[in-house]
This record gives structure tokens, C-alpha cells and sequence, in this order.
């Protein structure tokens, strides 16, 4: 019996493929994302939007808070550690969460370096903007990728812009000769064996969700046409007017995202949307995308 | 052979896959209609709330229910075997087909850091299966018309009841079509 392996940890995010990851910062916000539909929760103490709002250093939630949310659904937990704070990690798994995100959200810890995720018997998610950032990470042992998208904004441009970044990046790999790929390995800043394995199998060796900005079903929909396996939802639901029916519509929307009848009856009614603030408004140093090494 | 793999949520591809590779034509199940014609259905690993909340909000749970009791050689791999199950060990009540006379427990070998892969052997496959636990569930209570497949330290993992056959492990991820080629042998047995 070996509990830990690569299969396993890719395994559970194959689980959640065609689903919605929702932010919650309580029990009770994690009791309505499960009664909606997620596949799973991310457990944390503020939402992005509130981060980007308050500033001061963003840090691992309090273990009191991830326990609470872990009793109270039976889907699968997340939490965020600090990139590079591989310590937040290690008291994350002993809490005995699902899956740890090393996430841009939070203040990174290490200017340098991320997680030796191989460390680990708990999986990992990470953030990437593209191809050779994912490989990275990949690399490091993470068993799941997101696109960052830029979070707390409910602006979509950011992950659309890394989600064609990843497929470009993909495609690409895939028309060229054996001999060229030592060359795209040195320009991406990936190992070889995992560019190598891009180039032959035509996809990401884990499973690749949408993440940064969704704010409505059409939102989720666009990812996931767009080639994603999944989504996550951080500040777009909790922030919204009546979070509930909106949560809802959001994981129908991921299940349907090629019906456009569906896609347009399940965006009726919600209520406002998070306010939500423009990239074109952002500052570029107010930018979390670019944490990440 | 046309086999179904319900496409609500979860690891639908891979189990597309591992239809394809037991020789089967995969064909994806959203709507009640896509079960037409169908040669055997495959209920994938995922979240089995998601599952049943998608199931039931899109009318899918009484057309299944229909084609599995006429017949239809149907898998349930973790979340799927869930769903297909009478009940679970949970307080709170969840949306199940209730066709498969056991009762589950969910997450009962613990989350995910507990999960592991083993070696495992079953009733009718004669080399040992490599059975991939994910957050998985094992049974509890076994019906009188259930036969049990395998089990890990006493618990089943594995059953069959007529037209069904239930895994609390993933067949699907680890590229061995024996447990789909099971299901297509059973087609016009049943």
C-alpha cells in the first residue's frame, strides 16, 4: 500500500475535473458552496478582493478556521500556504487538508524559490501564467496547475490571457522536431523531460484549471471552452449580491458550457455581480500574477 | 459497443479512455437522451454531491434509474458507486439512484494524504488489479443479492449485484481496460 505517489496526488485533481472551486472564509460559506454544487473549497481568511482592499501581509489561515471548514462539508478542502513558506505547508498537511495551494495571493515568503512539493504526501496546486512557468512548477511536484488570472479583480481578460498563453505554449512544443526541444526547454525555463513529455503527448501531464477574475457562469463557460478542465471561483461568488444562487448557476454553467440555452437560463436573475475592478486600472506593482519564480 | 460515461463532473475522460481501450465506442452522457442505445454506462470518479445535485436539477436521476433497472451493464467507480448505492453511513441525506443494495461509507479511509494505490486481487480478473484509493469510500452493508468482488483489510471494495458492478477504486486511471472489458461480457448475459 504506498499513499503519496504521483498517481494518487494527480489522481484526486482528475476527481475534480468539470467542477467548481469555490473560496469560502467560514463553515457556513463552505456549507452553501457545497450545497451548490463545488467540488471543493479553498479554504482561507480573506478573499482576494478583501486582501487587495486591506493590504498588509496575506498568510496561511488560521488552523482554527481551516478545521472548522474541513468538519463542516465533506467535499474535498483547500488551503493557501505563502509561496517559498514551506513551514505554513507542513502545519496545512497536519491539519490533514486536501490539497495546498502555494498561491501569488498570498505574500510570498521566499523572493526566490517555491515549494519542494515533492516533500509532501499531501498534492499541491500552483499558479501559472504559461507553459514554462506550469512546467516549473510541475517540476517542483506540484500535482495540479491553475492559470493565474489576476484575482480579487472579477475581471476575466487576465486568465483568458493565460489560458491561450498555455495552449499557444502546447501547440507550439508539439510541431517541433526532437532536436529543437533542448532549445524550448532553455527559452521556457523548464526541465527537459517534462518539455519532452509535452511535445509527445500534446497536453499538460496534470490537470489545468481556470482561476483569477471569473465572476459569472459566461465567465466559467469561456475557460472552459477555452480548453481549461475546471474552475475556481475566489472573491466572484462570496462578494457578490446573493452568493447561493449564484454559486449555483456558476457549476452549471462549468457542467453546460457548450449549451448556450442553458448557459442563458442559468444567467438570469443573479443580482449584482462583484463590483470587481478593471486590469486597465491596476497598477502594475498591485499586480499578484506576477509573485512567482 | 456504444458505452455511455456520465459527463456530469469528474474524471469522464479517462473513463472515455478505458471504454476505448476495451474496444467500446465512448460516448458522452449529459441529457436524458444521450442514454439511448447505449451498450453499458460508466459512472465516473468525482464529487458524488456535485453529481447528484447536477443529476437531479437536470432531470437525469429517474432516466438512469429506469435504464439500469431494465439492464444496462453499468459501472460506478468511487463518487459513481456512491451515487448508485441504497444509502450512506452521512446524517445528511445526498441524491443517490438507490440501485445498488449497499450502504457506503464516504471518505473512509480518511482524506487525502490517507489515499494510496495497492495491489489488490478480484473475483473474475485473474492477475492482481492495481487499485488506485482516492479519498475513497468502502461498504458498509452488503444486500442479500450482492456478491462481493475484493476487499481491503475486511471492507468490500469491489461489488457486483446483477447488471452493476461498484469500485471504491479509480480502474479508470492506470490505462488496464479489464474492469470495462467486465462490463462489456455482461452485455446480453444480464
Amino acid at each position: 500500500m504506498e499513499q503519496g505517489t504521483v498517481r494518487v496526488k494527480r489522481g484526486l485533481a482528475e476527481m475534480l475535473k468539470g467542477g467548481v472551486i469555490m473560496d469560502v472564509t467560514t463553515a457556513d460559506q463552505a456549507r452553501i458552496a457545497e450545497e451548490a454544487g463545488a467540488v471543493a473549497v479553498m479554504a482561507l481568511e480573506r478573499v482576494p478582493a478583501d486582501i487587495r482592499r486591506d493590504g498588509g501581509v496575506a498568510r496561511m489561515a488560521d488552523p482554527t478556521r481551516v478545521e472548522e471548514i474541513v468538519a463542516a462539508v465533506s467535499i474535498p478542502v483547500m488551503a493557501k500556504a505563502r509561496i517559498g513558506h514551506f513551514v505554513e505547508a507542513q502545519i496545512l498537511q497536519s491539519l490533514g487538508v486536501d490539497y495546498i495551494d502555494e498561491s501569488e495571493v498570498l505574500t510570498p515568503a521566499d523572493e526566490a524559490h517555491h515549494i519542494d512539493k515533492w516533500a509532501f504526501t499531501v498534492p499541491f496546486v500552483c499558479g501559472a501564467r504559461d507553459l514554462g512557468e506550469a512546467l516549473r512548477r510541475i517540476g517542483e511536484g506540484a500535482a495540479m496547475i491553475r492559470t493565474k488570472g489576476e484575482a480579487g479583480t472579477g475581471d476575466v481578460v487576465e486568465a483568458v490571457r493565460h489560458m491561450r498563453a498555455m495552449t499557444e505554449g502546447i501547440r507550439r512544443l508539439a510541431t517541433l522536431g526532437h532536436e529543437q526541444l533542448m532549445a524550448a526547454a532553455r527559452d521556457l525555463g523548464a526541465p527537459y523531460d517534462l518539455v519532452e513529455e509535452v511535445a509527445r503527448t500534446g497536453k499538460l501531464p496534470v490537470v489545468n484549471f481556470a482561476a483569477g477574475g471569473l465572476a459569472t457562469p459566461a465567465d466559467a463557460a469561456l475557460m472552459m471552452q477555452l480548453g481549461c478542465d475546471g474552475v475556481f471561483v475566489g472573491s466572484g461568488i462570496f462578494k457578490s449580491a446573493d452568493p447561493a444562487p449564484r454559486a449555483r448557476a456558476i457549476v452549471e454553467a462549468t457542467t453546460y458550457f457548450n449549451d448556450p440555452q442553458i448557459l442563458a437560463k442559468v444567467s438570469r436573475g443573479l443580482g449584482e455581480p462583484m463590483v470587481g475592478i478593471g486590469m486597465d486600472r491596476l497598477a502594475d506593482g498591485d499586480r499578484l500574477a506576477k509573485r512567482g519564480w | 459497443m456504444r458505452f455511455g460515461v456520465l459527463a456530469l463532473q469528474g474524471d469522464v475522460r479517462e473513463h472515455a479512455a478505458a471504454a476505448a481501450a476495451a474496444g467500446a465506442e465512448p460516448v458522452l452522457v449529459r441529457v436524458a437522451e444521450d442514454l439511448d442505445g447505449l451498450d453499458a454506462l460508466a459512472i465516473p470518479g468525482g464529487e458524488s454531491t456535485t453529481i447528484g445535485k447536477l443529476a437531479e436539477r437536470y432531470g437525469l436521476v429517474e432516466p438512469l434509474r429506469t435504464a439500469i433497472e431494465s439492464g444496462l451493464p453499468t459501472l460506478g467507480t468511487c463518487a459513481g458507486m456512491i451515487f448508485l448505492a441504497a444509502g450512506t453511513t452521512e446524517a445528511r441525506p445526498q441524491v443517490q439512484l438507490g440501485v445498488l443494495d449497499v450502504v457506503v461509507r464516504r471518505n473512509a479511509f480518511g482524506s487525502q494524504v490517507a489515499s494510496f494505490e495497492a495491489d489488490i486481487d478480484v473475483v473474475g480478473i485473474p492477475d492482481p488489479v492495481r487499485a488506485v484509493f482516492i479519498r475513497a469510500p468502502w461498504i458498509e452493508k452488503v444486500g442479500a443479492g450482492v456478491e462481493v468482488l475484493a476487499e481491503v483489510e475486511g471492507h468490500p471494495v469491489m461489488v457486483r449485484e446483477g447488471n452493476i458492478v461498484a469500485t471504491s477504486f479509480h480502474p479508470e486511471l492506470t490505462g488496464d481496460p479489464r474492469v470495462h472489458t467486465l462490463l462489456l461480457h455482461m452485455r446480453g448475459r444480464a
